[in-house]
């Protein structure tokens, strides 16, 4: 296991006023006993609400916060202790926090980082042609950081956070406020650098997209806690996410059941019908409504991710 | 700080970059240099003006009242330009780029003096240099083999006591942000103390600043060891030789309590 954590936990604390000068102490857990397992060339998808715990639990990873309690190790190594052994071996990539310098061009940026983290200089220009081959840096790399759009800067951010060949990568909303184009050069990306199986990605997203395209295995976690470990369609079967059938018709729907399924909208002077399949497969569903009107158009939809983690989250809040 | 060719070679390129963004802001560039020698002259006459008034100070005469200014001046300014820029902790903590240090293969603290080096401070530590090197051939100073490693070892001593100031002062942002006042009454008023003999200082002020927070040792106490008198105070001679040995112990603590610091910094959120 290239990360494992066990009881992993993050206290804050927090002081709230009551009354004119007096404050109270609270402390609040971000993370709050969060066991993980990550093998190497994974890529995990850390997702959950805002202040769910996610970022908090990344920077524990990476050495930049101190646990409160809980065993981490990462590539081997304790994360605060062993952080400056451990910051090569990783690639860090945090949405808001820029690692590029704001007032010199993005080459520089990348050839100071070459010294910062002591790379061989053919491997250092062997890594940035890719990057500049796969995201497109060539355009921008001339331009000081800070004249950089978002979604430019966030390739060289990407591209930073590789040049020194880390065997994890985490990234923090790497697609947060980017156009689509960035996003899906992000996203293809992320995908090669998964393909090649030598780099363990860990990713926390807000983006649905994201989740669909990249992620195999997903952790969600809600108020500092775990709260689904396994794949996209696990969670969907464990939320009961339920396929739809869209139906065009050439009368307007008589009314009544079908068997299988539930009628969940009627549409248009009822020319259009949508069926919640209930147990029942869609051919079932789809030959038993031929047998009673009049198709004239279909679709099957598939269970929305939104509508899933919707599910879930709700599930989550404490009672 | 990790030692070894390669890290040394990474903060210096930090420092390049660093130098090569300020001077792209050319005009502010100027104007900060331009103000800072300004600044300097008016600090130097005002010791010249200070002398001429009143020709001695705390018992002791004018050249060697000259001898202390030096030390503080010189060593103020170049501990000011090698950890001065510990100030911006406080923005690094606020707004969570501390994070992107974190993150990086070289010690925390050695980053954030590198990657806000400013240079525009140079102006001040030349001017400093100065005044000590005309202290030295002004002053009635007792010189054999021990007195020119101290004419030496002394303001430095003092530049790593104020700079162990000036990291412990930051070094507050970790728990109280808005902490940066607090820190200047300690360096900037521990260097005004410094400047004068600590004879002029009443009792209980003077048992606090001198020997409780050490500063007798960055000026007063070596300059006494250079001119070979004895202390009025009564402190021993053998101790007017001690400030190397106290700036390490400061700058031990200083970055013992910064080690603290970074286990307490809660970054910001997302």
């Amino acid at each position: 296991m290239i990360i494992q954590t066990s009881g992993l936990r993050k206290d804050f604390t927090v002081r709230r006023k009551v009354g004119r000068l007096r404050r109270e102490r609270h402390v609040v857990s971000a993370v709050d006993g969060v066991d993980l397992a990550v093998a190497e060339g994974e890529l995990l998808g850390y997702i959950g609400p805002n202040g769910a715990g996610k970022s908090t639990t990344l920077k524990m990873l990476t050495g930049v916060l101190t646990p409160s309690g809980g065993e981490v190790s990462v590539c081997g190594l304790a994360p605060v202790p062993q952080r400056t052994t451990l910051a090569r071996r990783i690639g860090v990539v945090f949405g808001q926090r820029s690692q590029l310098w704001w007032d010199l061009p993005l080459r520089e940026s990348f050839a100071l980082l070459r010294h910062v983290y002591r790379v061989p200089a053919g491997d250092h220009a062997a890594r940035l042609n890719r990057c500049r081959a796969l995201l497109d840096l060539d355009e921008f790399l001339d331009t000081p950081v800070r004249q950089l759009s978002l979604g430019q800067r966030m390739r060289g951010e990407l591209t930073a956070a590789l040049l020194h060949g880390p065997k994890v990568l985490f990234l923090d909303e790497p697609t947060i406020g980017l156009d689509v184009l960035s996003k899906q050069a992000v996203r293809s990306f992320l995908g090669e650098l998964d393909a090649r199986g030598d780099t363990t990605i860990v990713l926390t997203t807000h983006d649905l997209a994201d989740i669909e395209k990249l992620c195999r295995r997903l952790v969600v976690i809600d108020h500092g806690r775990v709260v689904h470990d396994g794949t996209l369609s696990d969670l969907q079967a464990a939320y009961r996410s339920k396929r739809r059938i869209v139906a065009d018709l050439d009368a307007p729907w008589p009314g009544g059941t079908v068997a299988g399924a539930t009628v969940e909208r009627v549409e248009a002077d009822g020319l259009r019908v949508t069926l919640t399949l209930d147990g029942a497969t869609a051919g079932e569903v789809v030959a038993r409504l031929a047998g009673e009107v009049a198709l004239r158009d279909l679709s099957v939809l598939e269970p929305e991710i939104e509508d899933v983690i919707a599910r879930l989250y709700r599930a989550a809040v404490p009672g | 700080m990790a030692d070894g060719p390669g890290t040394r070679a990474a903060y210096r390129k930090l420092v390049a970059a660093q130098v090569r963004s300020q001077t792209q802001y050319r005009a502010s560039f100027l104007m900060d240099l331009i103000g800072s020698t300004v600044l300097t002259l008016i600090d130097v006459v005002a010791v010249f003006v200070l002398f001429s008034v009143n020709g001695s100070l705390g018992g002791f005469g004018g050249r060697e009242v000259l001898l202390m200014v030096g030390i503080a001046s010189f060593a103020f300014p170049l501990a000011d330009l090698a950890v001065g820029n510990v100030e911006w902790l406080p923005f690094y903590v606020r707004t969570g780029l501390f994070d992107a240090v974190l993150v990086r293969p070289l010690s925390s603290l050695g980053q954030l003096l590198a990657m806000d080096f400013a240079p525009r401070r140079i102006g001040r530590f030349v001017q400093g240099l100065v005044i000590y090197l005309i202290a030295l051939v002004v002053a009635p100073v007792d010189w054999h083999a021990g007195t020119a490693v101290l004419a030496v070892l002394a303001p430095l001593a003092a530049a790593v006591f104020f700079g162990s100031l000036f990291v412990a002062g930051a070094t507050v942002a970790f728990w109280w942000i808005e902490s940066g006042e607090i820190a200047f009454a300690f360096t900037y008023g521990g260097k005004d103390f410094s400047t004068y003999p600590a004879t002029v200082f009443g009792g209980f002020f003077r048992r606090l600043f001198a020997y409780g927070l050490g500063f007798a040792f960055v000026a007063y106490l070596p300059a006494l060891a250079l001119l070979g008198r004895p202390d009025p105070l009564g402190v021993p001679t053998w101790l007017h030789w001690c400030s190397p040995l106290v700036a390490l112990i400061a700058a031990g603590l200083a970055a013992l309590f910064w080690r603290t610091g970074i286990r307490h910094y809660r970054s910001t959120g997302s």
